[in-house]
């Protein structure tokens, strides 16, 4: 396996395998079929060699999501692909009221064996419509569990985890990691290595060498990863500040046991994301350990996401809403001088 | 109206129904059920017709108004009781209630249009699986204003899968007339999707059977969708005590009513099974009411 690897190579690599593994398992979805492969080309190949369960459908995210519904019922399993995320709302009532629902309002437990999966994020200049996260719609949903693509999360453990959970999961992929390449063997660069802190593997731990302890944690998902690392990189080279920053694959539900040791000896807590303000995923992180930990908290808990505004196209208008290294560099900053 | 002899079978599971959903709405009445329901009376020959053209390896998806669809493919009176009052013996624990249902084949939701998509993905397996297995969906005229109908249709039509979509037009969308929110038509409809539309009319079920004996071989062997619209009647509330329709129209509506018309004709035969179900019903109501409250582990 090469360590330069991109993300959307072993996301793809990951269906690979997935689709090949299992008989039952579908991918279904807009333009995903060969040669076109989809619109951000992780599912090239696929139709090829599987001609029979990775169709190309209509323009009908709602319906598309049915139908993977109906084959999750039938005992089967399925891949949808949301060209962007933000069609997602397209598939909500399916994936509310019918995928999620059915696990358990049928009175036994219905395993639902389903991923939607949904590009998102903005930096691309995309525009208002094909740029959201919008995570923050679809969090505390009875029996949906959201996921993020990270760059520190091999895609084979991470889809088959999320194949195998029973109860419908959406996989939120920041389009900017797409291109980027996959984290190994421990290592990020020169100053950061990484580690993972649960048996399971969900938070992975990014640490400077020889800082086990740290003066700041974030938390964050795989989109947001190079942003903190530039800003965990400078507060350190400016200011000495040291930074650890957990990346979750799964991010709702938050199990908050394994974060407990991590937190308690940190001087500040910062939940990093890209989602727009009000109602965010960062609060519900919030309020998961304040429940936990509240005692142990070195205090409040910052949050960091983007401002309370649709997206913009241009480029500078863009950055100036969605989260910007500086942003994450500016909050510890003063939070620890207040 | 005239209608043909019943096989005593076939009576007896209609009777079964209209008893079942009468029964419901004096239990609402009489105050001891809790929620909302929807009673077919009218169209409870609808499923009965359609009973005997399902296999076990089918799938037949219901709705709101499913009471019918359930008792035809079980003859399960006291799960769907149970089920409706919270009682022990619930299908499904009575979490799902009278609109939310499941067991093997069978499945019922809330949500109008939603099961559209959910069958053709089930239909896609079937087809991939060789069985000449097929998917039915049973919707109303007010479902044609969702969107996901279409969406369904189309991939149904360009995937030739095993579907089938059985409309219940009974004019009625809870209190709006179907002229008044569907233009144009549901067979211009399944035409625009090149899906073949069999219009069923009256409520004689031999003759519904012998009209669709090939459309159910063909659906099977083609392994294509179809669309059956029953031209149907409700002579019942939407739900309860919620009928907006004045004197003579519910008179008129009154008249297509199998039960009268049966009984008129076939006296003999309609009273023995009328009294036998009664009764059956009778007991499957004192039966229920007096179990404990139904169980759930959350899962």
């Amino acid at each position: 396996m090469s360590t330069h690897e991109r993300v959307s190579e072993n996301l793809n690599r990951a269906l690979h395998s997935a689709i090949g593994a299992d008989e039952q398992l579908y991918l279904l979805g807009e333009d995903v079929s060969d040669p076109y492969g989809g619109a951000f080309k992780v599912t090239r190949g696929l139709s090829s060699s599987y001609p029979e369960r990775v169709l190309s459908t209509p323009l009908s995210e709602a319906a598309i999501t049915g139908v993977a519904g109906g084959i999750a019922l039938s005992g089967g399993k399925a891949i949808v692909e949301m060209m962007f995320a933000d069609f997602a709302s397209l598939a909500f009532d399916s994936l509310l009221n019918f995928a999620s629902k059915s696990v358990a309002m049928y009175g036994a437990r219905l395993p639902m064996h389903m991923v939607l999966r949904a590009p998102s994020g903005g930096g691309r200049g995309y525009g208002p419509t094909h740029s959201q996260s919008l995570h923050k719609h679809f969090i505390g949903i009875p029996h949906l569990s959201l996921f993020e693509l990270s760059p520190l999360h091999d895609n084979h453990d991470v889809l088959e985890r999320m194949l195998t959970q029973g109860e419908p999961c959406l996989f939120f992929e920041d389009k900017t990691l797409y291109t980027r390449r996959m984290y190994r063997d421990g290592r990020i660069d020169d100053l950061f290595g990484f580690d993972y802190i649960d048996e399971e593997r969900n938070f992975a731990r990014i640490f400077i060498d020889g800082y086990q302890g740290s003066d700041v944690v974030l938390i964050a998902a795989g989109g947001m990863v190079e942003r903190c690392l530039r800003a965990a990189r400078d507060l350190f080279i400016d200011h000495e500040i040291s930074c650890q920053i957990i990346v979750a694959s799964r991010i709702f539900p938050i199990d908050p046991e394994p974060l407990v040791p991590v937190l308690s000896s940190a001087d500040l807590v910062c939940v990093v994301e890209e989602g727009t303000a009000g109602g965010t995923w960062g609060s519900e992180v919030a309020h998961v350990l304040y429940g936990r930990m509240w005692d142990e908290l070195p205090g409040r808990i910052e949050l960091v996401h983007s401002k309370n505004s649709i997206i913009p196209t241009a480029a500078h208008l863009e950055q100036d809403v969605v989260v910007q290294t500086a942003d994450i560099y500016r909050t510890v900053r003063s939070a620890l001088h207040a | 109206m005239t209608l043909s002899r019943l096989a005593d079978d076939d009576l007896e599971l209609l009777l079964l129904i209209r008893h079942f959903e009468s029964a419901l709405l004096d239990l609402f009445s009489e105050g001891k059920l809790h929620g909302t329901t929807h009673t077919c009376l009218g169209q409870e020959y609808i499923p009965v017709a359609l009973e005997p053209f399902f296999r076990r390896s089918d799938f037949v998806f219901s709705n709101h108004r499913g009471h019918g669809h359930y008792l035809s493919r079980f003859r399960d009176p006291e799960g769907l009781l149970a089920e409706i009052m919270g009682r022990e013996g619930a299908v499904c624990s009575g979490v799902g209630g009278s609109q939310h249902i499941r067991r093997e084949g069978y499945l019922s939701t809330g949500v109008q249009g939603e099961s559209l998509p959910v069958a053709a993905g089930v239909a896609l397996t079937m087809k991939r699986a060789g069985e000449d297995a097929l998917a039915a969906v049973y919707i109303g005229d007010g479902t044609w204003g969702e969107g996901t109908v279409y969406e369904a249709l189309n991939m149904a039509k360009l995937w030739c899968l095993p579907l089938v979509v059985v409309v219940e037009n009974n004019h009625i969308a809870q209190s709006t007339a179907t002229e008044k929110q569907m233009a144009g038509s549901i067979a211009g409809r399944a035409s625009a999707f090149d899906i073949a539309h069999h219009l069923v009319r009256g409520n004689d079920i031999n003759q519904i059977r012998d009209q669709l004996d090939s459309v159910f071989a063909g659906v099977r062997t083609d392994s294509s969708p179809v669309v059956i619209e029953f031209d149907t009647h409700r002579i019942g509330p939407h739900s309860k005590g919620d009928d907006t329709r004045d004197a003579a129209e519910l008179a008129r509506v009154r008249d297509h009513d199998w039960y009268p018309v049966y009984e008129r004709q076939y006296p003999a035969q309609f009273r023995a099974a009328d009294e036998r179900q009664r009764e059956l019903i009778d007991t499957v109501v004192s039966s229920v009411e007096s179990r404990p409250p139904s169980r759930w582990d959350n899962p």
